[in-house]
């Protein structure tokens, strides 16, 4: 980066209240080594509070609230109000656990603009499975206390090998549920679905069948429920920009008060990355080397600095070079002119076979996986 | 949809003006559209208060200028697509 490109405000803060969730998701996104960080570590009220300002000062506007599950932190209401105060358009990603009618009021009252809940399948048992606990029923109370206090509808559900054959059923829950926004997000490899890659990958011709349906719908249902389907990249042949670019827009702070330019990025070697309660969050975006590494293109391969594309993507993400390629500075292996991407290819391949790819059982998120993982 | 009926912001987005970015911009769950000057200042009308021929007049007067009823209506119609106007 030259010193004339400095880069714009952090128009997005993700506050990533706390690690500790009531759920197990095989494809959780959040680091395997989760457990080091235990509820004395996080951040308290007073240190969120002054990260919230700090960053609208900056101009951040949007404001994402999750975790873990937001919900476990008593201290939520506090902190959306403050948000709303300063002019934050506030948003709650929630597996919907713990959202009882008075918290919602709560957080109604608080000026909470929208909620995203999450869930996993329309199959209760597959459901059930999937996130080990009994949830679905609940899923289905909180829908409707989020229409009762007025938010848009919005659900979210990550799709993968084991899920995306009930793509359909899946829209028609949605429907049912009232639901004004769908999106279908394929599983991204990072962290547990990492881990888990071989289960979850979907078949070329389950993706396409799930397509294929979700296109039917949408023009079955036109306005009434606005769907997105988000396409695993490992089937593309071009990475996505990651973040729209390193430092760009995003800045996540972690549940300890680290300070981010994505979720994942934590997981790259020899880059320290700075904690809010050390340093403000104008120095942190501007100034710290963890945030200045990947941005422009003094970092990248000749590969991509030479490529006529570089624009489009930058690269990639900068985490699946690291996890694909053991390199953060080369392609993103998604690319294929990028020296890894038969990685890529083989895990495709692996998943053309039919039932299930591997006996290895899933790994579900817990803090004993965690620990074992990462001790 | 009557297209002369009161436009009126949707109640799933936000306008707001923005210091950092010297702008208005549109907020919408998990997203942010930044205005220009004149999309700003026709949003800044759709309260359901008034047609869009009082519209148009509105801005007309406030801009001193004539003919825009076109551009408001072009405007108008890719607002009501997008659902930031009902
Ligand atoms: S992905 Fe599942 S386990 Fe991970 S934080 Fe979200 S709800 Fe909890
Ligand atoms: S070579 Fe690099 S810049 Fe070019 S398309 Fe591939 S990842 Fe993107």
């Amino acid at each position: 980066m030259t010193a004339t490109d400095r880069p714009g405000p952090p128009l997005w803060l993700l506050a990533e209240l706390t690690y500790r969730c009531p759920l197990h998701c095989a494809f959780c996104y959040n680091p395997v080594d989760f457990a080091r960080t235990s509820a004395e570590d996080e951040l308290d009220t007073e240190a969120w509070l002054r990260v919230l300002n700090e960053a609208r000062a900056l101009g951040s506007v949007q404001c994402g609230f999750s975790g873990g599950e937001p919900l476990v932190r008593d201290d939520l209401e506090v902190l959306v109000a403050e948000a709303h105060r300063l002019g934050y358009y506030t948003n709650l990603l929630t597996s919907g656990v713990g959202l009882t009618e008075d918290r919602a009021e709560a957080l109604k009252r608080a000026g909470l603009d929208h909620i995203q809940l999450s869930f996993q399948d329309t199959t209760k048992e597959l459901n059930d499975f999937l996130s080990h606990t009994r949830t679905f029923d609940l899923k289905q109370k909180v829908a409707h206390t989020i229409k009762a206090n007025g938010w848009p509808m919005v659900m979210n559900c990550v799709i993968h090998r084991l899920n995306i054959d009930h793509i359909g059923e899946i829209i028609e829950m949605a429907v049912a549920l009232g639901a004004e926004y769908l999106e279908l997000a394929n599983n991204q490899y990072y962290s547990w679905a990492l881990l888990n890659r071989d289960q979850l990958l979907p078949s070329r011709e389950q993706l396409e069948r799930a397509e294929r349906i979700t296109n039917e719908y949408r023009a079955k249902l036109g306005d009434k429920l606005r769907i997105f389907f988000v396409v695993p990249d490992y089937y593309e042949t071009r990475p996505k920009k990651c973040m729209n670019g390193w430092g760009n827009v995003f800045l996540t702070v972690t549940p300890d008060g680290t300070a981010l330019p994505c979720h994942t990025a934590k997981m790259l070697p020899g880059l320290a990355f700075p904690n809010v309660r050390e340093m403000s969050v104008g120095e942190i975006w501007y100034d710290s080397e963890g945030f200045n590494r990947y941005r422009g293109d003094g970092w990248m391969s000749d590969t991509c600095k030479t490529c006529p594309d570089k624009e489009k993507d930058l690269g990639g993400c900068r985490c699946q070079a690291f996890m694909l390629a053991g390199d953060a500075a080369a392609p993103d292996p998604v690319c294929d002119k990028s020296p890894a991407h038969q990685v890529v290819l083989d895990a495709v391949a692996r998943a053309q076979q039919p039932g299930a790819v591997t006996t290895a059982p899933l790994v579900f998120r817990d803090p004993k996986a965690s620990r074992q993982i990462a001790p | 949809m009557n297209a002369d009926a009161n436009p009126r912001l949707s109640s799933h987005f936000r306008m707001q003006w923005e210091d950092a970015q010297q702008a208005w911009v549109l907020l919408y769950p998990e997203g942010m559209v930044k205005l220009n000057a004149s999309a700003a200042e026709i949003l800044k009308r759709c309260d359901g208060s008034r047609d869009v021929p009082a519209l148009v007049a509105d801005l007309e007067t406030a801009f001193d200028a004539t003919g825009l009823e076109p551009d408001v209506r072009a405007f108008l119609d890719m607002a009501r697509q997008q659902q930031w106007v009902a």
